[in-house]
């Protein structure tokens, strides 16, 4: 009981601080139009490399600076959130059911269904994330759901290996053999015994992966290879950002927090979700 | 009338040929309690899953028999085996703690076998499971009902357990060393439950187990097992009283005694044992597999 109070109280802070960034991101993107103080696209050559509001020679509505095309950063990274965020739950997602499925049939069925996936699971991992995801939009296209289907068939590889490990070893408990003795079928053991018993590790991993997912996306925006280059995402700002770091390093570091926190808060509340989700430890 | 469970020549073997069941012949007739005894790795426990049907895929059986209630279970297709072992047969199994689903609360857990798998009508389950909790004396069904395995002591789970097994009157339960991983104070009452439960509903019991000290309490019949192979059979009373193989002696002098625990603590003696690996090398010998 002790423990367990430990724990609560622990996870707490986690849980909400994590949640209230995710949360207030979220808003701002959904509500992007109306929350942003300035049109994203708009260049404005005499505004252009605006200081942050706290710094001299900074302008009144234009929060956080404007970059060397003269747009206003705070409105970018806004609707660069939107990217973000789409990018972040459909990739996972995605990624999540892939791989889920597949880790919950090779751990639980183990012999040949197992070698197959296993197998196939270690080609993947031999090829460079990156380079992979790189290649894979370069045969794809660019755009929203070519991202989304790369990092999708790069990062299942993540699921189906710790859903395996753990359906195998839910799948040696005396109460999986239990529920064979009294007659139940092998995919009704699968998902009525095993499944909620791997849930909570699911769910830490899906949030981890929105995080992982929201940094590809930024590498692929950084090397020009993501969504059309009109539209701004946080790694095309700070592509952006890193040619005129000596002038106004605002416009490189902004966006770079921006990232930090939400892929922290993304790994951080998948976490604290795992412990309010698992009967264990709750 | 044809036996609970009947096992004729049962015979396994690793991927490795080497056998884990030497042609095992035992039997346990309707409502009695066949002890199963022996030392870790002797394949007592084997022998329990054999029969409920889940053997490791590693072990294979290469001839023998088994029958529950004059049903060859090797003749059945799986299908219709699961069927027969899922209605006729049930565990109570060695840990409490992985034996309930955590992830479940109790109530649901155990009455979702008997509307799922056995058809009953929800409150019939309902009512039956209440029924089997206070006969296992569970005093706050509510509560235990509600509870999740953690929120359960070890105790408490084993006696979940136990009502769960006795739930859809089964003819045949393979307790498989149900109290050895419980306190002692507690293994006795468990133990007593069993017993009682046993009576009351008249099920034959397979228990397994390597506790001399049960066998004496609960079973009529006992079997002796040593490296898969059946050293010795009798009565309870007349084994205690009247050992024949020298195995069983020696297991019964290494039992301590609560008068003098530490002076008797001695292990099975290595004549004994050398005498064992004769018998159990000339058996394998004059075995040929498929010759059954």
């Amino acid at each position: 009981m002790d423990e367990a109070n430990v724990a609560r109280r622990g996870l707490s802070p986690r849980l909400w601080l994590a949640g209230g960034w995710l949360l207030l991101a979220l808003l701002a993107a959904i509500f992007a139009p109306l929350i942003a103080p300035q049109d994203p696209l708009a260049q404005d050559l005499m505004l252009e490399r605006l200081p942050p509001f706290w710094l001299d020679g900074a302008e009144p509505g234009y929060w956080l600076g404007t970059d060397s095309l003269g747009r206003d950063l705070l409105s970018r990274l806004i609707f660069g959130g939107r990217i973000a965020f789409i990018v972040a739950f459909a990739a996972a997602t995605s990624a999540c059911l892939l791989g889920s499925a597949l880790g919950l049939i090779a751990g639980y069925f183990g012999g040949w269904p197992d070698r197959i996936i296993s197998r196939i699971v270690d080609v993947w991992m031999a090829f460079p994330p990156v380079l992979f995801a790189i290649l894979l939009v370069a045969v794809l296209g660019t755009g929203l759901s070519s991202v989304i289907l790369a990092i999708a068939i790069i990062d299942w590889t993540r699921f189906c290996r710790v859903i395996r490990a753990e359906a195998m070893s839910q799948a040696r408990m005396d109460y999986v053999e239990s529920a064979r003795i009294a007659g139940y079928g092998r995919v009704g053991i699968m998902l009525r015994e095993v499944l909620p018993n791997v849930l909570p590790s699911v769910v830490a991993l899906l949030s981890l992966e929105m995080g992982i997912a929201v940094i590809v996306e930024a590498i692929l925006s950084f090397v020009n290879l993501s969504i059309s280059t009109d539209d701004p995402t946080w790694g095309s700002i700070i592509a952006e950002g890193r040619l005129s770091i000596h002038q106004a390093w605002w416009v490189l570091v902004f966006p770079l927090i921006t990232l930090i926190l939400t892929v922290l808060s993304f790994t951080q509340f998948g976490e604290a979700l795992k412990a309010r989700f698992d009967p264990v430890l709750r | 009338m044809s036996a609970c469970l009947d096992i004729r020549g049962l015979s396994a073997v690793l991927p490795n040929g080497q056998r884990v069941l030497r042609s095992v012949s035992l039997s346990v007739q309707p409502g009695e309690v066949r002890a199963l005894v022996g030392e870790s790795g002797a394949g007592k426990t084997m022998i329990g899953k054999a029969v409920l049907g889940v053997l490791p895929k590693s072990v294979r059986i290469v001839e023998g028999e088994m029958l529950i209630e004059g049903e060859d279970l090797g003749r059945l297709d799986p299908k219709a085996r699961r069927t027969l072992i899922g209605a006729r047969t049930a565990l109570i199994p060695q840990d409490p703690l992985t034996a309930l689903n955590p992830s479940r609360r109790i109530g649901p857990q155990m009455t979702d076998r008997l509307v799922r798998i056995l058809g009953w009508s929800t409150e019939t389950a309902d009512q039956r499971i209440r029924q089997l909790l206070d006969e296992v004396q569970i005093r706050d069904p509510e509560r235990v009902l509600k509870s999740y395995p953690h929120e359960l002591s070890g105790g408490m789970r084993q006696r979940v357990l136990i009502a769960a097994a006795f739930a859809a009157e089964p003819r045949l339960i393979v307790a498989d060393e149900p109290t050895t991983a419980l306190d002692v104070t507690v293994q006795k009452q468990i133990l007593r439950l069993i017993a009682q439960l046993q009576r009351d509903h008249g099920t034959a019991i397979l228990f397994v187990t390597h506790d001399l000290g049960v066998v004496a309490k609960i079973s009529q019949k006992v079997s002796v097992l040593y490296a898969g192979k059946v050293v010795e059979e009798a009565d309870s009373s007349a084994l205690f009283a009247n050992p024949q193989h020298p195995y069983t002696r020696a297991l019964m002098a290494a039992t301590p005694r609560y008068t003098d625990p530490f002076a008797s603590l001695k292990p099975v003696d290595e004549s004994v044992l050398a005498g064992l690996a004769a018998e159990i090398a000339a058996a394998d010998q004059a075995w040929r597999p498929g010759h059954g």
